[in-house]
This record gives structure tokens, sequence and C-alpha cells, in this order.
């Protein structure tokens, strides 16, 4: 196992940049998501770090050895590195023993070794009884089991994850991810998960990195990006996050500061040192808002739309001072809340977007 | 790590330098060569033969006819292709299936035997006529002698490669479009007329270019039936010339290759033209339109289209069969007077005969072997590769093919004279100058199949091999020639059922102990000997059903549309 660092990753097509000056540092044994909407760069990050793509800038390190770097680019037979495919790319002309002991092969390890350590994967994975199927004749889950024993098999030092439960079934893809974070519990190694499913993120990364437009928005721990996103990219695309503007009133005072938003003062979350200042962004949840009585702080406006959901109604909300600003909340039953009708509503508590957006 | 970035370059390096030497060897070679021998013959730029062959009548009365009987050819092909692809795409036929196979048949079998076949139906020897009274007195002329009749039978050769280009743009051809016009009023006649044709322009075009060019190259039919009549297009005055004057000639019919190759090529540059005037793109994919209901029609147009498979494919084969068990010029066939005595002369007592049965196996068999081998790596480059450079020079392994058979005979009939430089090796007058021409020619029918095959994998599955730590030749091997195999072997089976009987190229190449089956089957002709001509044929043709037949055993493995006959 060997842990990975992108250094100030640049990728270039042409005019447009694919990756724009990416820092990314995963340590020994750690489990990596990267997360981001279509076309935010992660796949050629993925395809960077295996070698199928050059870098037009900075360099990649995998353990203590540089592998890409503007002027040298070790090809991916030689990175040790084992990739699970979205589409498991499993060989259709091999037996499931031959596609995992395919690696093995092409180094020449002898036929008895060959035979235990394939035999030891399948039991990894739970598929002993599998070794002479041909791939067509395996499920879906049994094909994505079949593709993580096979880059195990060669011990990688790093493995990297193309979006692999993309082509499940919902109910498949939540066993498979319990299989995954067990799988990472077992083997330690150093994972590197690509993704557009925050949840699957969530669930499984120890962290995060989100990706937008070939930048890195921000890297931290699940916990970290859901209550201090360092920007509103991060804000808005982490659980449907509210960006609402603000007016910053008091300094920072043991992590927390008074604001004014839509006209209603409250005690919000923010970094340290922060300064008053005018045209702030806070963060807010569709949890951190209520509805409140005629005499209690908050702010008018007129519920756009009120969709049940079983149990709860997410309900939309256009507040009076700036009607372009659509708030969200979800409201219990027994819902009560109607497209047209006037309300008032508070905000209980949030995050002070950092000024600077640095992650 | 220098190591490991050589030892991956090194490979990488191999697999470009080899494909680069491969197409220089195989395809610029012998252009630039016939080049060189028209404009700068002997090492000095002159324009003495270009002036001397254009001042020759000859010339420009085969360039006429070649016209001639290339168009009216490439019409007829494309009356027949076309309508033909509108009934089995667009209506509610019945046996399709059965019907493409039959009706694309005729593409398989070579254009010469096809002659043949045709020639013994008609004519004062043909057995069917003598067998139902209705001959002609001997000495009359067979009227398929004459230029009606070689674009009566390039129309027929031909309107296959049409349908089959037409039918394939067809089946592209999103059923939006056609219901459309239907909810805005349109009568079917009204919608074929107004939007299926006007969107298959671009196939057609096409297929009208490829045509074109396929009929002013052909050899096969104008030698058969325009020799006799003494009606020379470009193909046959060059075989002609050659025949009567032997290497001394060469750059006089070099010229007249050249003449072909231009006027193929005008006919490319046109469909191009055409094809970019308007934009024909169809931007969506989706199912194919609802049939047309032929109602009480479908009876009475099935039975026209099987009378025309009875027509094109039955006849002439029952012709070419019947004259195969004739014992003789002007024996009426009957059941007492048939003989197999044919089929075993040719077989076992003809030496030149046997001889080439087995000179034409192992030429198809070395020029499908060859291409299968050599597309798979060629393909990758090519479907899979970065360097745009090698897409260009693709086009340069297309030029053998898509230029007319004669221009390649002839530029390597040039190339080969003379002894090779440094091995003293002389190939002229063998049969490896046929198997060079071969392995020019025929390559690109391996490689497109291969491309396609390419463009259906997915890609990972190489990737994953990389990853796992295999190199470039390992990955060759294990992952991507089994995977891609079968689509090669489908364009070397194409390759062996053209190659077997192929008569352009061979004509003009072969000698002494170097016969092809193609030339024997002329020269059995031109001797006289149709009953012989008609054994070989009648022959080939059985071995050419065959081989439709093993390789439609393993369709379901192979990408769609590789097995042309396959609907």
């Amino acid at each position: 196992m060997a842990g990975l660092s992108i250094n100030n990753v640049t990728k270039a097509f042409g005019e447009t940049k694919a990756l724009d000056d990416v820092s990314i540092d995963v340590a020994d044994g750690e489990f990596l998501a990267v997360l981001g909407p279509s076309g935010c760069g992660k796949t050629t990050l993925l395809r960077m770090i295996a070698g199928f793509e050059t870098v037009t800038g900075g360099n990649i390190r995998i353990g203590d050895r540089e592998v890409s770097s503007a002027e040298a680019n070790t090809p991916p037979e030689k990175r040790r590195v084992g990739i699970v495919f979205q589409n498991y790319a499993l060989w259709p002309h091999m037996t499931v023993s031959e596609n995992i002991g395919y690696a093995l092969k092409v180094a020449r390890v002898s036929k008895t070794e060959r035979e235990e350590r394939v035999g030891n994967a399948l039991a990894l994975v739970n598929m002993e009884q599998y070794g002479d199927r041909r791939p067509a004749n395996l499920s879906g889950g049994q094909r994505q089991r079949v593709a993580l024993a096979r880059c195990l098999v060669a011990e990688p030092r790093l493995v990297l994850f193309d979006e692999p439960l993309a082509n499940l079934d919902v109910h498949l893809r939540a066993s498979m991810e319990d299989e995954f974070a067990d799988f990472h519990k077992r083997t330690g190694t150093t994972i590197l998960y690509i993704t557009h499913d925050q949840a699957e993120a969530m669930a499984l990364a120890d962290r995060i990195a989100v990706m937008d437009h070939g930048r890195l928005m921000q890297l931290a721990t699940p916990r970290e990006l859901y209550h201090e996103p360092a920007n509103e990219m991060v804000a808005s695309f982490i659980s449907q996050g509210m960006v609402l503007p603000a007016d910053v009133e008091t300094e920072e005072a043991d992590g927390q500061c008074r604001v004014r938003v839509l006209g209603q003062e409250l005690v919000v979350r923010c970094r340290k040192g922060e300064k008053p200042r005018k045209d702030a962004r806070i963060c807010c949840r569709a949890s951190q808002i209520e509805s409140v009585g005629a005499s209690q702080p908050g702010f008018e406006g007129t519920i756009t739309r009120a969709v049940y959901r079983g149990g709860s109604a997410r309900v939309e909300f256009e507040p009076a001072v700036a009607s372009h600003l659509g708030l969200h909340f979800d409201q219990l039953d027994p819902v009560s809340f109607e497209a047209g009708q006037r309300a008032r509503l508070a905000i209980t508590s949030g995050w002070l977007i950092p000024a600077d957006g640095a992650a | 790590m220098t190591a490991i970035r050589k030892e991956r370059q090194g490979q990488d390096m191999a697999l470009t330098a080899g494909i680069v030497a491969l197409i220089v060897v195989f395809s610029l070679l012998p252009m630039v060569r016939l080049l060189q021998e028209i404009i700068l013959p002997g090492g000095r730029f002159s324009l003495d033969i270009i002036r001397l062959g254009l001042i020759d009548e000859t010339t420009w009365r085969a360039t006429w006819n070649t016209l001639v009987v290339g168009l009216g050819g490439t019409l007829f092909a494309l009356v027949l292709g076309v309508a033909v692809a509108i009934l089995v795409s667009m209506s509610n036929v019945r046996q399709r299936q059965a019907f493409v196979l039959c009706f694309v048949t005729p593409l398989m079998i070579a254009p010469q035997v096809t002659a043949l076949a045709w020639l013994q139906l008609f004519g004062p020897s043909s057995p069917l006529l003598n067998m139902l009274g209705m001959a002609p007195p001997l000495g009359t002329r067979n009227p398929l002698y004459s230029p009606e009749g070689i674009v009566f039978l390039l129309g027929i050769q031909y309107a296959p490669l049409v349908f089959l280009i037409v039918r394939a743009g067809m089946r592209k051809l999103p059923r939006e479009l056609v219901e459309a016009a239907q909810s805005s009023g349109a009568g079917w006649v009204r919608v074929l007329g107004t939007i299926i044709l006007p969107l298959m322009t671009p196939s057609i075009v096409g297929a009208a270019a490829l045509t074109f060019v396929s009929c002013v190259g052909n050899f096969g039919i104008p030698a058969f039936l325009g020799i006799p009549a003494n009606y020379l297009v470009l193909p046959t005055l060059i075989y002609q010339r050659l025949a009567g004057g032997g290497p001394a000639v060469l750059s006089e019919v070099a010229f007249l290759s050249v003449l072909i190759g231009v006027i193929a090529m005008i006919g490319i540059v046109m469909q191009d033209r055409i094809a970019s005037r308007r934009d024909f793109r169809i931007t969506s994919t989706s199912l194919p339109a609802a049939p047309y209901q032929l109602g009480v029609w479908r009876l009475p147009v099935e039975f026209g289209m099987w009378a025309l498979i009875a027509l094109i494919l039955v006849l002439p084969l029952v012709g070419l069969i019947l004259t195969s068990l004739v014992r003789g010029y002007g024996v009426t066939l009957t059941a007492e007077t048939a003989t197999l005595e044919n089929y075993y002369f040719v077989i076992f007592q003809h030496a030149a005969a046997s001889r080439a049965f087995l000179n034409s196996l192992y030429l198809s068999a070395g020029a499908s072997i060859f291409a299968v081998f050599v597309a798979i790596p060629l393909g990758y480059v090519i479907a899979w590769g970065n360097k745009r450079w090698i897409k260009a020079l693709n086009l340069a392994i297309e030029l053998p093919y898509a230029l007319p058979g004669v221009v390649l005979a002839i530029a390597s009939l040039l190339l080969f004279l003379k002894p090779m430089p440094i091995t003293g090796i002389q190939i002229y007058n063998t049969v490896w100058i046929i198997l060079y021409a071969y392995l020019a020619r025929f390559l690109i029918l391996a490689v497109r199949p291969t491309i396609t095959g390419y463009f259906q994998l997915d890609r990972a599955l190489e990737e994953a091999a990389r990853v796992a730590g295999a190199g470039l030749f390992m990955r060759m091997r294990t992952i991507i020639f089994p995977l891609i195999a079968p689509a090669a072997i489908a364009g070397g089976l194409l390759i062996f059922m053209t190659a077997l009987c192929e008569l352009t190229v061979s004509a003009l190449l072969w000698s002494s102990g170097s016969e092809t089956i193609g030339v024997v089957i002329f020269s059995f002709e031109q001797g006289g000997d149709s009953k012989y001509a008609a054994a070989v044929s009648a022959i080939m043709v059985a071995t050419t059903f065959l081989l439709m037949l093993l390789a439609s055993l393993f369709a379901n493995k192979l990408p769609d549309g590789v097995l042309p006959w396959r609907d």
C-alpha cells in the first residue's frame, strides 16, 4: 500500500482546461472519494492517476515514486494501480479465475502460487464456487465482485474505483456499498473512489474531494463538507444547501457570529477570525428553517409549492423581501401548507461561508 | 524508469513502424511507381507518354466505351438496387432474410462466372434453349455480345452492392420522420418521394460512386462479352495490348491504367460534391418505421421478387450447370447425353486447370491469413490510436481497392519487372507477384470489419489489462486478438471468396505455372471450351455457397453488418 499525492495537476485539451491546478493528498490506507457533477474532471483525474492520460502541468506521486509529470509518464502497466471499472470490463473470453489470475500470469507468477492467490481473492469476495464460470453468466453484483477480486490479486499500491455502482440497481447498490466499506476495513487498501452520488461518497469515504469545472472545491471529511462548506458551490451542491445573502454584524467569538439574513437576526457558526462584513453568504439546510408565529423574529413570504412525500412535505417558499430566492424546508405530518398561502419563517442556525472560498 | 519507458516505447514504435512500412510497401509504392512511369519515364520528366496516349484514337474509343458501360451499368444497378431496398426495408413482404441472401449472392460470384453463366443461357449452343427446342440456329451471334449485354450484366452484378448500402441507410431512418410526414397528411408515395428518397441521397450517391468505380474497373464481364464483339473498354484494351506486346508496351498501358484511375476518381469526387451540397444528417436514432402494408398487392409483389431471383440467380446458374454437363458443342443435352467428364477433365487431366485450383487456393488462403493478422494491429492503431497522421495514411490502404484492379496490376508489373534491388530476387512471372497484388488489393476487406469490431468493443477491456501490467504485445495476444478475431476472420473469409475466382489482376500478372482459376475459366472460354469453363465455374460457385454457409454458422459471434448477405 502507498499514499497518493497529486500536486498542482493541470490538464488542458487544446484551449479548454479539464483540470486546473488540483492538489490532493491521499494518506496510506485512506478511502478518499472524488465527488462532482458530470464534466467536473473527476474521470480525467482518475485516468491520469492510472496513467491513461498525461498531465499538462504538475505531478502525481504514488508512494515515493513520481509517476506523472509534464516531462515523463509511467505507463499504466507499470504503475501497480488497480481499477474497478464502471462497466466491470471483465474479459468475456476468459473464465472468472482466468480473469482474476491475468495480472499474475502477466507477471509470470508460478502456476501453483497463482492458483492459491486466485483462490484467496475469490474467497475475499465470497465467490469461491464461481471460478469456472464465464462473466456472461454472472449477475451484475457478482461481476462487480469479480472485478474487485481481479484488481486486488496483484496487490496494487492503490485501487481506483470508477463509479462502480452506477450500473447497478438501487437495492444492489446499498449492499455493494456495505461490501466496499467492509472490504476497505479488512484490507486497508488506499482507495480513490470516483462518484457523482453524494450519499455513496458520504457513506464510504474518510474524506471527500468535491470538484467542479476542473477545480478542487473542497477536500474534507463528510461531516465538515455538510456543516462547514468552504464556498457556495459546495454549500449548494451538498444536500441541496441554500445559500442566502447576509451581513455579518459581529466578530467571531467561540466559533460563532451574529448575522442579518432576510431581515432576521441570528447567530450562525463561522470560521475563526471572521470580521463584520457586508454581502456575505450563509448556508442553511432545510432542517434549519421552521415556521414561526407573527411575533417571533423571522421573515414573511409566500408558499409556492408543497409536495407531499409521505410522512412529510417538501415546501417551497419565496421570501417577500427577496422573491428570487427560493427556500425549501420539510413540514412533517399533519401537512398544512398549500401553494399561495402566506407564511412567516425563521432560520434557526447556519454556517457563514468563508469569504476566500478556499478549502 | 528510463528503461521502462524505453521498453514501452519500443513496442509502440515497433507497431507504428510496422504499419507505416506496410502502407508504404502495399499502397504508396505501387501508386508512386505508376505515376513515375508516365511522367518521369527513365528518371527524366517527360509528357511524351501522355501525349502519345492522347493522340491514339483507340484510347478515345475505349474511354468512351468505358464511360458508356460504366454509366449504363451504374444506372441499371441503381434502379434495381434502390427499388429492392425500398421493398425490403419499407414494406411488409415476407421471407426477407431468404430473399436478401438470394439477391446478394450474385455479388459473391465472380463477374466472369456471371458472364459465362449468362452466355450459356442464350446463343445457339444454350443447353437450356436446346432442351426447349428454342435455340437459335448455329452460327447466330449471342445477343449478349454487345454493349447492352455488358450494361445488363454489370447492373445485375452490382445491384446487390447498391442494395446493401441503401438498405443500411434505410435501417437508420428514424420512424418519427416518416410518421411526422404521414400525420401531415402525406400518402406513402409522397412520403417516399419527399422524405425517404431525399434523406437517402447520401447512401444512393455513395452507392452510385462505388458502383461506377466497380463498373469501369470490371474486367470479367467486358472481357467475356465485349472482346468477341470487338467492343473494347479500357481494362480489356490494356489486357489486349499487354497480351500482344508484352513488357515493351508497359509505359503505354501504364497511361491507360492511370486514365481508368482518373475516371474512377472523378466518380468519387463527384459523390463527395453532391453529398456535401445539402444537409442530410439524421440526428436521432430510433426504431425503424412501421412497414407499409401492401394489402392485396403483397402476393403479386412477392411473386415478382422471387421471379427476379429466378431470373438473376437461378436461371444463369442452371444454364451454367447444364453447359458443364454437355458432351460437346452442339450436342443436345438429354438425360442420356449428360456427362461428368468435363469435371473429371478439369480436375484431373488438364494440367493448367488442376494447377490453378491449387494456386488460387494458396493465393487466397495466403492473402486472407495475412490480411487477418495485419488487420488486427492495423485496426487497433486506426480505431483506438491517437496518432492523427496514421488515420490519414489509412486512406492510402483504401486506394489499391478503391481504384480498379487493372491499375494495381500494372503498378505491380512496373514494380517487379526488374529484379528487386539489393536482394536481386525476381518475382515477375511467378505466383508471388500475384500474391503481392492480392495482399495490396484485398487488405482493406479485412480491415473494415475489424475496425467496426473495434468500435463495438469496450476499450475498458484493454485498459483493465494495462493496469494488470500487460504490455502492448501481451495485450494484443491475450485480450485484443481473441476478442476481435471473429470480425477479422469474417473479413478474411470475404477476401478468400473474392480472391478465389479473381480475374482482373491475375489476367495481367499470370504466367505459365502460376495460372489462377479465373485465368483458366477465361482461357477455356476464349478457346471455345465453354463446357470446361462452365465446369470450373460450377465448382467455384459451389465452393462459394459452402463458404457462405460456413461463415453464417458463426454469424452470431460477429459484429453486425460484417457478413453482407445476412440481413
